[in-house]
Formats: C-alpha cells, sequence, structure tokens
C-alpha cells in the first residue's frame, strides 16, 4: 500500500497550477494505484496566518476520508500555536507542515526548536519543504531560501522524539544531513523521493545502497509535480535494489515507542 | 534473466531519446563507464530504441562544459563517434562545436560527417541569434542535420559559466534559416517554458524536446497546445526516470496513441537525415500495441 506523503491543495502563487483540488487528487491516487495521501495547502505556505487554509484543508478533505490525511501548516512564532497544535491534532491532522523560509523565519530560532519539541512530545511527524521549484525557474518575488541542511539538522536535534519528514531534498543535501547525525537521530528522519535523480546518474540507487531504503517514503509535490516521476524512479532502480522496500508511513507514529 | 528483459516500461513502439549524453575516459570522472553502462541498462528497461547523444568536450575537466576548446571539442567528438560504432544498434552522434572557432567548428562537421554523425549540438558557447551561427547553421542545413540547442526557458539574467540562450534568441536565428530544422532543448531544464512556447509557437522549423529534470504538471499541456504533438520529440537528458514520467503523463492527460507516436519517434524520424536512425522508418507499424493508460 503507497501512500504519497508529499502532496497538496490549492493554487500556487506565481504559476498556473491544473487542477489542484481534492476531486482531482483523489481521482489521480485511484489511476496510479495509490492508496492514500497526506495533503497539504499550498497556498498556506505563504499566508501570514495558516489558519485559514487549515480550515480550508479540513472542510475540503473531508469528503475524502480515509483516502486524502489532512497535514495542516503551524507557524510556532504565532501567539497560541500550542493551543492550536492541539486543535489540529483534535481534528485528525496526521503531520504537522511548517515552512520556516516561505514564512520568513529563522528556521533555527527557538520557536522551530519549540515545534519540533511539540511534536515529539504529541507523536505527530513534522514535514518540511525544501524548496517547490527549481532555483532556475524560481519567481523574482519568491525570495525564499532552499531549506538548510542546517536547519533541518538543528530541528531533528531539537528533541530526541521528535520524527522528521523532509520532501524535495535532493542527494547532496540528504547526504550533509544524514552523515551529520547520530544514528538515534537518523532513525527518526524520513527523505520523500520527489526530488532524488534516477539514471544515468543513479543517485536514487546510490542513497539506497549508502543510507538504506528504509529511511525514505513515497512523495511526489503533486500538483506541483508529475505523480508519475516517483514511481517511475523505483522502477528504474538496478536489478539489485529493485526490490527495496521504502518505509512504511503508516509506522512513523509507532517509531517513537523504539526510543 | 534479468527483468531488463521483461516488457519496456514506456510501452511497446520505436522510441528515440533526441538528448542523451554520454561519458568518456577524459572526463576526469571514474564512474564515466559506469553511468554510460546505467544509461544503457534504464534505455533497455524504458525501450528506447535509439539515443541521440553528444559529448560537449570532456564536460569540464579540461575545458569548460559550454565553453568547450577545440582539442575538447574534437576528442569529444571522437569518443561519440566510437561510442556509436561500437553500438550501431542503438546510438547515433549529434557533433559538437563551439562556434566562436568557426572554421574549427566546420571541420569537425565535415569529419564527423563521414564517420556517420547524424545532427549537430550547439550548447552555450555562443549566444544563438549571434551572427557567427549563421555559417554553422546553413552547413547543418546543407547536410540535412538538425540543430539541437540548449536552452535556457526564458532568459532574464546571465547566469555564470554558460552564454545562455532562450527561446526568443533561437527563434531569431531559426528565422535566418528556415531550412535548418532546430531542436529546443529540454524544456523541463529549468526556467520559464511557458515563456518559450510563446517565442516559438508560430516557428515551424523549431522543435521542443521534452526533457530535462523538471517534471512542472501542466507544461506538457501548454506544450501541445503551443505547437502540438507534430513539433515535440522526446528526451531524458541526464533524468532518464523524468523522461519516463512524461511518457507516461501524456498518456494519462489522454494524447492520442498516434500522437505520442508522433512524439515517441515518427517526429525524430522526420526530423534526422533519412537513413539516419536504426530502426523507426521501418517500424511504423510497431507502435500500435503501446499500453495508454486511461485519462
Amino acid at each position: 500500500m503507497t501512500t504519497d506523503v508529499n502532496t497538496f491543495i490549492g493554487g500556487f502563487p506565481f504559476r498556473h497550477v491544473p487542477h489542484p483540488e481534492a476531486d482531482s487528487l483523489a481521482r489521480v491516487l485511484e489511476r496510479e494505484g495509490i492508496a492514500a495521501a497526506w495533503v497539504g495547502h499550498l497556498p498556506s505556505a505563504y499566508y501570514r496566518d495558516p489558519n485559514a487554509g487549515n480550515d480550508a484543508l479540513f472542510t475540503t478533505l473531508a469528503p475524502h476520508r480515509g483516502v486524502l490525511h489532512p497535514v495542516p501548516a503551524l507557524r510556532p512564532d504565532w501567539p497560541h500555536w500550542e493551543q492550536t497544535l492541539r486543535e489540529l491534532l483534535e481534528r485528525e491532522a496526521i503531520a504537522i507542515r511548517a515552512y520556516p523560509p516561505q514564512w520568513g523565519m529563522d528556521p533555527h530560532a527557538s520557536p522551530m526548536m519549540e515545534l519540533a519539541s511539540a511534536c515529539g512530545t504529541l507523536n505527530v511527524p513534522l514535514l518540511l519543504t525544501v524548496r517547490f521549484e527549481d532555483l532556475r525557474q524560481r519567481h523574482w518575488m519568491d525570495a525564499a531560501s532552499d531549506l538548510s541542511g542546517a536547519a533541518i539538522r538543528a530541528i531533528v536535534r531539537a528533541d530526541d522524539r521528535v520524527r522528521v519528514v523532509v520532501t524535495c531534498a535532493g542527494r547532496a543535501l540528504i547526504e550533509e544531513v544524514h552523515w551529520g547525525l547520530t544514528r538515534q537521530e537518523q532513525s527518526r528522519l524520513w527523505w520523500d523521493i520527489s526530488w532524488i535523480w534516477g539514471p544515468p546518474e543513479e543517485e536514487l540507487a546510490h542513497l539506497f545502497g549508502t543510507i538504506g531504503a528504509q529511511r525514505f517514503v513515497f512523495g511526489s509535490a503533486w500538483p506541483l509535480r508529475l505523480v508519475q516521476t516517483p514511481r517511475a524512479n523505483l522502477e528504474l532502480l538496478p536489478h539489485d535494489l529493485r526490490d527495496a522496500q521504502l518505509a512504511d508511513v503508516a509506522t512513523l507514529r509507532d517509531v517513537i515507542a523504539q526510543h | 534473466m534479468g527483468s531488463e528483459l521483461a516488457a519496456p516500461l514506456a510501452g511497446a513502439g520505436p522510441l528515440v531519446d533526441v538528448h542523451a549524453h554520454f561519458l568518456h575516459r577524459a572526463c576526469g570522472r571514474a564512474d564515466w563507464e559506469v553511468r554510460n553502462q546505467a544509461r544503457f541498462r534504464a534505455g533497455t528497461r524504458i525501450g528506447i530504441s535509439v539515443h541521440v547523444a553528444s559529448m560537449l568536450g570532456t564536460f569540464g575537466f579540461t575545458s569548460p562544459t559550454y565553453f568547450p576548446s577545440p582539442p575538447d571539442v574534437t576528442l569529444g567528438n571522437t569518443e561519440m563517434l566510437a561510442l556509436q560504432e561500437r553500438e550501431p544498434a542503438r546510438v547515433r552522434s549529434y557533433v559538437t562545436v563551439n562556434p566562436n572557432y568557426a572554421t574549427h567548428a566546420l571541420e569537425e562537421m565535415a569529419r564527423c560527417a563521414e564517420r556517420g554523425a547524424v545532427g549537430l549540438k550547439l550548447a552555450a558557447s555562443r549566444r544563438a541569434d549571434d551572427p557567427l551561427l549563421d555559417p554553422i547553421a546553413a552547413e547543418a542545413g546543407r547536410r540535412g542535420w538538425p540543430i539541437l540547442h540548449h536552452i535556457w526557458q526564458h532568459r532574464t539574467r546571465e547566469w555564470p559559466a554558460q552564454e545562455i540562450s532562450d527561446g526568443a534568441d533561437l527563434g531569431r536565428l531559426a528565422r535566418r534559416h528556415p531550412e535548418v530544422t532546430f531542436i529546443l532543448a529540454h524544456i523541463g531544464g529549468g526556467g520559464d517554458y511557458r515563456h518559450t512556447f510563446a517565442a516559438v509557437e508560430d516557428i515551424a522549423n523549431i522543435y521542443l524536446d521534452l526533457s530535462g529534470s523538471g517534471v512542472d504538471r501542466g507544461m506538457l499541456d501548454d506544450a501541445i497546445r503551443a505547437v502540438s504533438v507534430e513539433r515535440l520529440l522526446w528526451g531524458s537528458d541526464i533524468t532518464m526516470e523524468t523522461g519516463l514520467a512524461k511518457l507516461r503523463a501524456l498518456a494519462a492527460a489522454g494524447v492520442t496513441p498516434e500522437g505520442i507516436a508522433h512524439i515517441r519517434w515518427r517526429n525524430a524520424a522526420r526530423v534526422f537525415p533519412p537513413g539516419a536512425l536504426p530502426g523507426p522508418r521501418g517500424a511504423l507499424a510497431a507502435d500500435t500495441a503501446m499500453a495508454v493508460e486511461p485519462r
């Protein structure tokens, strides 16, 4: 059963995205044989206050309960964020998204560390996004930098219970972070495969061979990117890695019990 | 038995990769041969019939990738043609030239034509609309070669290590040489592809190749709207998984099997010189078995 952890509904401020609706996503998942998706609200990455986006997310996904799982966004520098976090979990958020670069937040500052710690305490994964678009095509007003390796390491180290899923990272960033963490820290961090190159450079195969497939989860970045890409990448793995198993996202909440 | 022998992931029927690269021993990479084998392995798995490829000098090892020195240009072309000779059933060669060395460029085209090159590759050594390119484009036209031109989708500023061109730049060159076919490289290679589509939609001798790591939803639909399936060519460049994903996305987007066949190989068979490709012209009936996903 494949779950796509990296999907959104809603438009993107810097270019037209065709049909970013929940109904379309549900049809795409069925067509592609993907059982479920973790779904964020894309415009919320650029809202100063994402709470209205979260309301829209829960409302829109409600008819697709069991297939489209809401991943609301939370700003830890916003008043009463701790209360908001508890309310989001009561509304069955499966994970929490945060966008420090898009919100102009220092990802190393205490609010992000406090959010990481709270997510660890409440046993909910924290989902981060390295980038939405390639630097080469970024709109001039999209001044947010990529999420840095240093920021990811700091967030993972903020609490030994926090589990972090990082999306849209490439090989260099993944290696920089992974080999800069202890084994215990590594075990609480997963990467989606939406932005890792396949053959002929075979960076996905390299990472599976060195870091292990269990550190990776299925993700596409739909509706920004084609949903077909991660599966194509897996199918093009060298023969000796063809049976590699990605991490089962259903177990992410259970990992804390092992530590 | 390896699963490479299983049905091609991209379905049955000819598939021409019009934008591929191979490495050689003087590229400064110890894994050059591994990467080449990876391209062949993945190509077999996808179902690529022929890789039309280039080697850009020494890819930066002894001169810059996009500004290769004449000796490196010659070396890269020689290695590329040697690979074609070793793999005649599945490799064809572009000649790479640096237009700043016009005499050398023309000499390379003549030398490599003798050894079986089928097209010209222009990277980013000189802006596409520069008059220095005119004799080179004219010579390609005389030989019936298409010109694959590295393109930055909407050039809004200079970028390091390249003298980038965009669709508008290439359009000016293409209008000066209406008898030459141009392949505008990798619409998924970064930048604003919608600018490209607007810039070239009415220039009939420019084809678009779909390669590049970019897999933006909407890119393929917009490309088809701009130039139709009859001016699109399939390619992978250096991310073959995105190439496979785009083929599948075409089917999912409702492009007909006939339209997909144009993109897979029919357009390529028309763009390259008669008899240049080792298969598609003789396999006109073979593509109808390609699986098409429901919309």
